[in-house]
């Protein structure tokens, strides 16, 4: 017992980490596939928001978790040929591309939910069988019981949640694996950093950057669908809430690269799970620490961070350029 | 053919080219509409009725104008520097908590004639001051100033919110908001400079602030293009190195360009809390900084297009708020969605045409004489 927190406490607040933190991650990941192949992706927030809003719509009307995600991998991989025929087809600015399928995002998802709808931007509440539900490892309460210390950790922080959180950390590691040791993959961080030496290799820097794209809008599809479909059991408007760009953030803080990409995903998460437990807490020496300033620290840390105070995010070094082939 | 070398004539390049773009981003909205089953034309029309039907239509119409022009010009300026600036909502927000903290000290003892002209200051340097600090980052620390001015609007919400729950809500007062200020220190609403020519006209939020819009226009335009700080800012913008070797230091153009622009976009609160709200209200800005880069983009950039392209926004906001009324199944945020097209086609894809618009040029007149002059 720490003032007042149990480890019961601690490990609902890690449980409670993990499901927050899921969104961030895949989004994050996604944001790495484009980034590392030379497009700025301010539009995660959008995608999110869009693939959300598809998810629950499909599922609401099929009744299949399935077909949910499906639709917001569809729609997240839409959204992003959209961000790459502007960008790379056309060799528009990538900020104003991104900020534009934001906006969008922002608006349709409500305009179509009360066309199709009739509940003022929601979409109608989910029953279970249209959801991705809580898994419970098979054992995992009696190892929580007779196990100590690993047993519950085990139980209520890895145990009993819904599939895309496993996914979400299995695209960690895929994506590791993907841009670290493929062939696609080095091509990939090339073509972020020189995308003439890839044209001078006979290689399409457009090809490699579609591609880098879709992955990027099946991961924001996938992050989207445990938005409406897993976390909650409907699509509200706005439900996005920001997370998009803590994902960016989080991206920045973990230099483009995977396996710190989701640690600061986890931070970021944390953060935002004790955010509410502080409330009203007055800490040792610290004192009464205030909810939104907590909300703020993932922006704050990520301007800190860019600003070279804490170590240097360094961004692939063709990002933001289109790439002109002709003379 | 790599068309993008190939000059074109001022009036293709500045008229025609962004009036298709925003037809385009028109059609696509159309389209929308006939998907949820509305008749675009039938809207249109509601719309243009709605924002310009009565007296009371055009003081809305114009009220949200003012606020469009303002954020318009704040992106404009920074983007003849090669900057972009997103945190226009963020500078405004902050703006509005000057001016607050402004008139919550002074309201009872100063007059209007020391108030007003207090709170526009007020108001443009907390927007610049909100502004500087990621240009500071970016001249001198080397950040993105994009991320970091995404990063401040979140910060600016965070901030703003807690002051208002905790330290300038009205003691009993369950919404967070602070206390009205005296009358002393509200701008003059238009009914009420009619009213002193004995002109009667209906009660909207329009306000004096339109005035300072139109003078922040005439200013950007001189500034830019009529002053050495505007030659400087464009030069820097178009190539750094080319500004060093003329003797321009790019660093203080990032600052100074940034202040300004924060400065502009502080003024949504001259508007907002001092013509309107007369007391700092929670996220006042709605989304105001995000519509100046459309009006930006679509303005092309220049004081005139801006204005229009703000007046052009005024109807949507205003005609689609009559909208709403007269069919339910569209929403405001049908708005917002348009303004997602206008960005994509008038910004992102503003270059999309033009291979084809150069290719139907040269069928018209022979390759050499456009190429060689």
């Amino acid at each position: 017992m720490l003032f007042g927190i149990s480890w019961m406490d601690i490990l609902a607040v890690f449980d409670a980490t993990i499901r927050v933190s899921t969104p961030l991650i895949l989004c994050a990941m996604a944001g790495i596939f484009s980034e590392r192949s030379g497009i700025i992706d301010i539009s995660l927030e959008g995608k999110l928001l869009a693939t959300a809003f598809a998810a629950a719509a499909v599922a609401a009307w099929t009744g299949s978790a399935w077909l949910a995600l499906g639709a917001g991998i569809l729609v997240g991989i839409v959204l992003a040929l959209v961000h790459g025929f502007a960008c790379i087809t056309h060799r528009g600015n990538q900020v104003v591309s991104g900020l534009a399928i934001n906006i969008l995002a922002s608006g349709l998802t409500v305009v179509l939910g009360i066309a199709w709808f009739a509940q003022g931007g929601q979409t109608p509440s989910l029953p279970a069988e249209a959801r991705f539900m809580p898994i419970d490892f098979p054992g995992a309460a009696a190892i929580g019981d007779a196990v100590p210390i690993v047993g519950p950790l085990f139980n209520e922080v890895i145990n009993g949640h819904n599939l895309l959180v496993y996914v979400a950390l299995l695209a960690v590691f895929a994506t590791w694996w993907v841009i670290y040791r493929t062939r696609f993959g080095l091509r990939v961080r090339a073509v972020g950093e020189n995308p003439l030496a890839i044209d001078t290799a006979g290689l399409s820097v457009s090809r490699l950057r579609y591609s880098s794209l879709a992955i990027c809008g099946l991961l924001a599809g996938i992050a989207g669908t445990y938005l409406s479909v897993a976390q909650n059991a409907s699509f509200v408007r706005e439900m996005s809430a920001g997370q998009g760009y803590i994902a960016l953030a989080a991206m920045i803080f973990g230099k483009w690269r995977p396996v710190p990409a989701m640690f600061a995903c986890l931070m970021f998460g944390f953060l935002d799970a004790i955010a509410i437990r502080l409330q009203g807490i007055v800490l040792p020496v610290i004192g009464e620490v205030p909810v939104q300033f907590i909300q703020a620290l993932p922006y704050i840390l990520t301007v800190v961070l860019l600003a070279g105070f804490i170590g240097k995010a360094v961004a692939p070094k063709a990002i933001g350029t289109p790439f002109v082939k002709e003379r | 053919m790599n068309t993008a070398a190939i000059p074109l004539p001022a009036w293709l390049e500045v008229v025609i080219i962004p009036i298709l773009n925003i037809i385009m981003a028109l059609i696509a909205s159309g389209l929308i509409m006939l998907a949820i089953g509305v008749d675009p034309l039938e809207a249109v029309g509601i719309m243009i009725e709605g924002a310009f039907g009565s007296d009371y239509a055009i003081g809305y119409t114009l009220y949200y104008t003012t606020n469009f022009i303002f954020t318009g010009l704040a992106v404009a300026v920074a983007f003849h520097a090669s900057l972009f600036n997103i945190g226009g909502e963020g500078q405004a927000y902050i703006a509005g908590l000057g001016v607050g903290l402004v008139f919550l000290a002074f309201d009872s003892v100063l007059p209007p004639l020391f108030l007003i002209p207090l709170g526009i200051v007020a108001a443009a340097f907390f927007g610049a001051a909100w502004a500087f600090i990621p240009a500071w980052l970016q001249a001198y620390r080397g950040s993105h100033i994009v991320i970091t001015t995404i990063m401040f609007n979140f910060i600016a919400s965070a901030l703003m919110v807690y002051l208002l729950v905790n330290v300038l809500r009205e003691p009993g007062q369950m919404s967070p908001e602070s206390r009205a200020f005296a009358e002393a220190a509200w701008l003059p609403a238009m009914h009420e400079i009619f009213a002193w020519f004995g002109v009667k006209i209906t009660r909207t939020p329009l306000n004096a602030s339109i005035f300072l819009a139109l003078l922040c226009s005439l200013f950007v335009w001189v500034y830019v293009w009529r002053t050495r700080w505007g030659y400087e800012l464009r030069t820097a913008g178009q190539s750094e190195a080319a500004a060093v070797y003329a003797g321009i230091r790019p660093k203080t153009i990032i600052i100074t360009t940034m202040c300004l622009s924060g400065a502009l976009a502080g003024f949504v609160a001259v508007n907002e809390i001092m013509g309107v709200h007369h007391r700092i209200i929670n996220n006042f800005t709605a989304g105001y900084g995000f519509t100046g880069i459309a009006v930006s983009l679509m303005g092309r950039n220049h004081p005139v297009g801006i204005i229009m392209a703000s007046l052009l926004f005024g109807v949507l906001y205003q005609g689609g708020a009559e909208l709403n009324f007269e069919i339910p199944k569209i929403t405001r945020e049908m708005v917002v969605a348009i303004q997602g097209l206008i960005i994509l086609f008038s910004g992102a894809l503003a270059l999309m045409l033009r291979p084809w618009i150069v290719r139907l040029y040269l069928k018209i007149r022979p390759v050499n004489a456009v190429v060689d002059h």
